[in-house]
């Protein structure tokens, strides 16, 4: 259990503008907390407007379909029914939202509303608006949508079959982006092997994060100045105003997006830009306010699902010794009805090539299709989970096959901790870690010694033992770059976040973010990055809530995602801090008649070193500049209110080779269980679980290990029961809590954690983003099913059912090769 | 189509009492944070599972959005905002924050309640009757642990490791 403090270890004297041991790694209190436990955090949805419009969608109750025609007449005779939007107007009012792919995916023609057809069900294709949410579901019954319905697509391999149904007839085709990846020389390492394990094919099921919270938006336009404020719950204003702006036809300072508080998000509010742009609409057309407010049955049927992702053909050539030499595969990635954020996931996967391993030679060819499915977007461990769990999938089957020992082959394996920082085969630089003393932590936590011991005990008991590791690493801070390697005319490269400190009148230290916040404590962490460099303490900095356009405090790839506000956030603070702490020290030092040098900020004071009683308060160097600057000098350039932007050091992707560095950052996680399966019904039991994290600095530990949880449970969900499954006609079979099971209290295992702290020696606090992990909870569960059943394991997602089936079926699908 | 029957309602809220006429369809959910601005209580799923509207009503812990606001006429109802006391927390959310016990905090108002409604009926309770108490409330960022550390610090037990 960790304690929470705020008695920093060391004095708070800070001599020079780097950020010294104080606050920075201590459990300060959350400054988050004290509103969200009273009920008074402010949500999207409790922002209220006068007159205000509640939108309802009508949606698809089809896979696929023509629309033939759409009736709004009857809703519009309604009582208290405002007006009405569908897919024609939107033709004509907006263009198609920019497509990221190169051809077939560029063709593809995605609207606010459905144009013409729907390819999924729970697409909108139109939009009523009336004075409560219950008038405007009731009207939207009344819309009449004639349609012809076509054959569904649900299966990305099918999506590639000839005579495929053709989802989006402009591209010609169901693929969006099909490119090869081909890194060292897999034929010489086949060549080299002494075995060629070979497996048909493994299947990463659709699940997503599902917060808790729903998406939505209020949006207002102002006809004066024509500008819409959005109060929402986007995760990524940034992208998301790229996306809207030239969709709606007007400059992005035409968008201001608000957030306060968010229910979670982890990745699946980033694709939010058409249901806001049909509410743009909306507000323009009928004048008023208008209210968008998701059900979690839309939430689960037309939103954001994370990515499916089969493997073919999968062979890996290994030496006698354990030592694998790389792997080639062949992935068939199925991103839904519509590509948004994709094709991206076809190149964010490469972050991590080689798992946690140091092998060199690895080809992928990888395609991305379209299906008649709910639209995908980022959830967190966004395209790499899919490929670790591929990684951990070949270590464990490899091992399997060739009766190594899962932990001794691992060790073989790993990437070593003298080898860091490490350039993977397609050159991204792993800056830090120690893989095996995570694992070693890991084993050591759930007593793996007595694994044969426990084993036997279960077996007297009539249940199954199985042990599983999950490798994983969880890449932060992306080089945005990594996107030409899929279209080499996007002019996307690097990252950023901007931060602004400023000192105020009453010496009230403001700090205003560019990122949005969901829960990760950035108010806390913020602050304790400022009260370092400013010599106060954290309760003396107010970090404002959330994120607003109008702060200026942004740049055009912020938001919260991917797993890097620890680097690029704070990055920003402490760039803001640093250069407002030069300028208190200028303004004290002209008002103390001494060099900037003899001044240190320390206890809410800037004071000359030598004569600590010669010392201004904070409030006096606001209060100076701010109101009472008669007889500064005119050429002092100061506004104690510093802007700065981090931006991390990349370079640009070679475009030819799909080489370079993709991402900053590498937080490790190292998962290890132990789990009783019952062979008589198919059900287990998770007894036994280790997570041992490393994300080199912690700010705030406690906040960290919050996260490990979070991701864990996440994980084990998306192994155990999380399941987006459709029938032939793409109807969803989980579209709400009832039949879509998350982990509830009981569900949970406990979870013992473990880390230890390998400092990136890349970012400005030695911090690594670590959010997301690497679903390093699916990887090891899989791992002790096979453990356990003696049956390889295939899919990600296995719940008891499927556990059932497995024993009671043939093991068939992996051949060993010997050379 | 307009709701044909409507009706006027008393209830005493946190203590306030309150008049009001409502649509009969109106979920006690949507009365509690349209019709008097409590938006403490939240709404996260359409099918009663995830808990995060959680109240206490004459004393009976439920989620507000499996009851009718007309159904509530005559009751007293207890939510987030009445917890603690003079804007100071007590000892729960005191420990829900101390032990890091929510991260975006959505869920927290109905886990509150579920958690306060059990420590009312059990001061000591174990680890087993905390998740089970908490079983109808769904946390998407803690994965539980730290929430049942909290339930523990709050009833004066030591938290788990």
């Amino acid at each position: 259990m960790t304690e929470t403090t705020v008695t920093p270890e060391r004095p708070l004297v800070v001599e020079e503008t780097e950020t010294k041991p104080g606050f920075v790694g201590q459990n300060v209190p959350r400054k988050e907390d004290k509103r969200l436990v009273q009920g008074q955090g402010v949500f999207f949805d409790d922002v209220k407007r006068h007159g205000m419009g509640y939108v309802h969608f009508v949606r698809s109750p089809y896979g696929h379909a023509k629309i033939r025609s759409i009736d709004v007449a009857r809703a519009l005779e309604v009582g208290g029914v405002y007006g009405t939007l569908t897919g024609d107007e939107v033709a004509i009012l907006t263009d198609p939202f920019f497509e990221l792919s190169t051809p077939p995916g560029a063709h593809i023609k995605d609207y606010a509303l459905a144009v013409g057809k729907v390819r999924h069900v729970g697409e909108p294709v139109a939009a009523v608006v009336a004075s409560s949410r219950e008038l405007a579901r009731d009207a939207s019954e009344l819309v009449e949508v004639e349609y012809e319905p076509l054959p569904a697509l649900v299966d990305g391999e099918a999506a590639l079959a000839e005579g495929a149904p053709i989802l989006h007839e402009e591209a010609g085709s169901n693929v969006v982006w099909s490119g090869l990846f081909d890194w060292g020389d897999f034929e010489a390492a086949r060549a080299e092997a002494d075995h060629v394990v070979k497996i048909e094919r493994l299947h990463f099921d659709r699940f997503s994060s599902t917060p808790l919270e729903c998406s939505g938006c209020l949006v207002e336009y102002n006809r004066g100045t024509g500008q819409w404020t959005m109060y929402c719950n986007h995760q990524m204003p940034g992208v998301g105003a790229i996306w809207m702006a030239p969709a709606l036809r007007v400059g992005i300072d035409k968008l201001r997006f608000v957030t306060q508080d968010i229910g979670g998000a982890f990745g699946n509010k980033i694709c939010l830009h058409p249901q806001f742009v049909a509410c743009c609409l909306l507000a323009r057309k009928l004048n008023r306010p208008i209210q968008w407010t998701e059900w979690r049955t839309d939430q689960h049927t037309a939103n954001a699902h994370g990515n499916e992702r089969t493997f073919l053909d999968v062979e890996v050539p290994v030496k006698a010794d354990g030592t694998m030499l790389g792997f080639s595969v062949r992935a068939v990635d199925d991103c839904g009805a519509f590509p948004r954020y994709e094709p991206l996931g076809c190149i964010i996967w490469a972050q991590v090539t080689p798992g946690c391993y140091r092998w060199r030679n690895i080809r992928v060819d990888f395609t991305q299709v379209v299906t008649n499915k709910s639209p995908v977007s980022p959830n967190r461990g966004y395209s790499r989970m899919q490929h670790l769990w591929l990684t951990e999938r070949i270590v464990d089957i490899v091992a399997r096959e060739l009766g190594l020992d899962p932990v001794e082959v691992r060790k073989r394996n790993y990437v070593r901790t003298e080898e860091m920082p490490y350039e993977t085969p397609n050159g991204c630089i792993y800056d830090s870690g120690d893989y095996a003393r995570c694992l070693d932590i890991a084993l050591e936590l759930i007593d793996y010694d007595q694994l044969e011991e426990r084993r036997r005990d279960a077996e007297a008991r009539g249940k199954l033992l199985g042990f599983g590791i999950g490798s994983t690493l969880d890449s932060g801070t992306n080089n945005f770059g990594q996107s030409t390697l899929l279209n080499p005319e996007l002019q996307f490269s690097g990252n950023n976040e901007v931060a602004t400190v400023k000192l105020d009148i009453f010496g009230e230290i403001v700090v205003t973010l560019g990122t949005v916040p969901q829960g990760q404590g950035h108010e806390t962490t913020a602050a304790q990055v400022v009260a370092d460099i400013l010599g106060c303490t954290p309760d003396d900095v107010n970090v404002r809530p959330g994120h607003d356009t109008y702060w200026n405090s942004h740049a055009g790839l912020s938001g919260t995602y991917a797993s890097q506000f620890a680097v690029t956030g704070l990055g920003a603070v402490k760039g803001a801090t640093e250069k407002l702490a030069a300028e208190m020290r200028k303004l004290a030092s002209l008002v103390l008649g001494c060099s900037e040098d003899d001044i240190e900020l320390a206890e809410g004071q800037a004071r000359m070193k030598a004569n600590p009683e010669a010392a201004l308060p904070f409030m006096a160097l606001g209060a100076i500049l701010n109101a009472n600057n008669a007889g500064l000098p005119t050429d002092l350039d100061i506004t104690l209110n510093a802007r700065y932007m981090y931006r991390p050091p990349f370079e640009l992707p070679d475009k030819e080779r799909k080489y370079g560095n993709l991402t900053l950052t590498y937080a490790t996680q190292i998962h290890a269980c132990l789990i009783e399966v019952d062979p008589e019904t198919g059900g287990y039991e998770i007894v036994d679980y280790a997570a041992v994290d490393d994300c080199g600095k912690r700010i705030h530990p406690q906040i960290v290990e919050g996260q490990v949880h979070g991701a864990t449970a996440q994980a084990l969900g998306a192994a155990t029961h999380e399941i987006f499954a459709y029938d032939e006609d793409g109807n969803l079979l989980t579209p709400n809590f009832y039949d879509y099971h998350v982990p509830h209290a009981l569900d949970m295992p406990p979870i013992k954690n473990g880390y230890i702290e390998s400092e990136s020696p890349f970012t400005p606090l030695g911090a690594k983003g670590m959010g997301e992990g690497g679903g390093a909870g699916i990887h090891a569960v899989c791992a002790a099913l096979q453990d356990a059943l003696g049956k390889t394991v295939t899919r990600s997602c296995n719940p008891y059912h499927r556990v059932w089936e497995l024993l009671r079926s043939e093991d068939r699908g992996v051949t060993v090769q010997a050379r | 189509m307009t709701p044909e029957t409507a009706r006027t309602i008393a209830v005493d809220v946190n203590g306030v009492s309150y008049e009001r006429e409502v649509e009969a369809r109106k979920l006690l959910i949507h009365f509690l944070r349209d019709d008097l601005d409590l938006t403490g209580s939240h709404v996260g799923c359409d099918t009663g599972n995830c808990g995060a509207c959680s109240v206490l009503l004459d004393g009976v812990l439920l989620k507000s959005c499996m009851l009718l606001a007309v159904q509530a006429d005559g009751t007293s109802i207890r939510t987030v905002e009445g917890l603690g006391s003079d804007g100071e927390l007590d000892a729960l959310q005191q420990a829900f924050a101390d032990h890091h016990a929510l991260q975006c905090g959505y869920c927290t108002p109905g886990m509150l309640m579920s958690a306060s409604w059990l420590l009312e009926r059990n001061p000591r309770p174990s680890e087993e009757e905390i998740r089970r108490a908490i079983q109808g409330n769904i946390c998407r960022c803690t994965g539980y642990v730290n929430i049942v550390r909290a339930v523990q610090a709050a009833s004066g037990q030591e938290v788990s490791e």
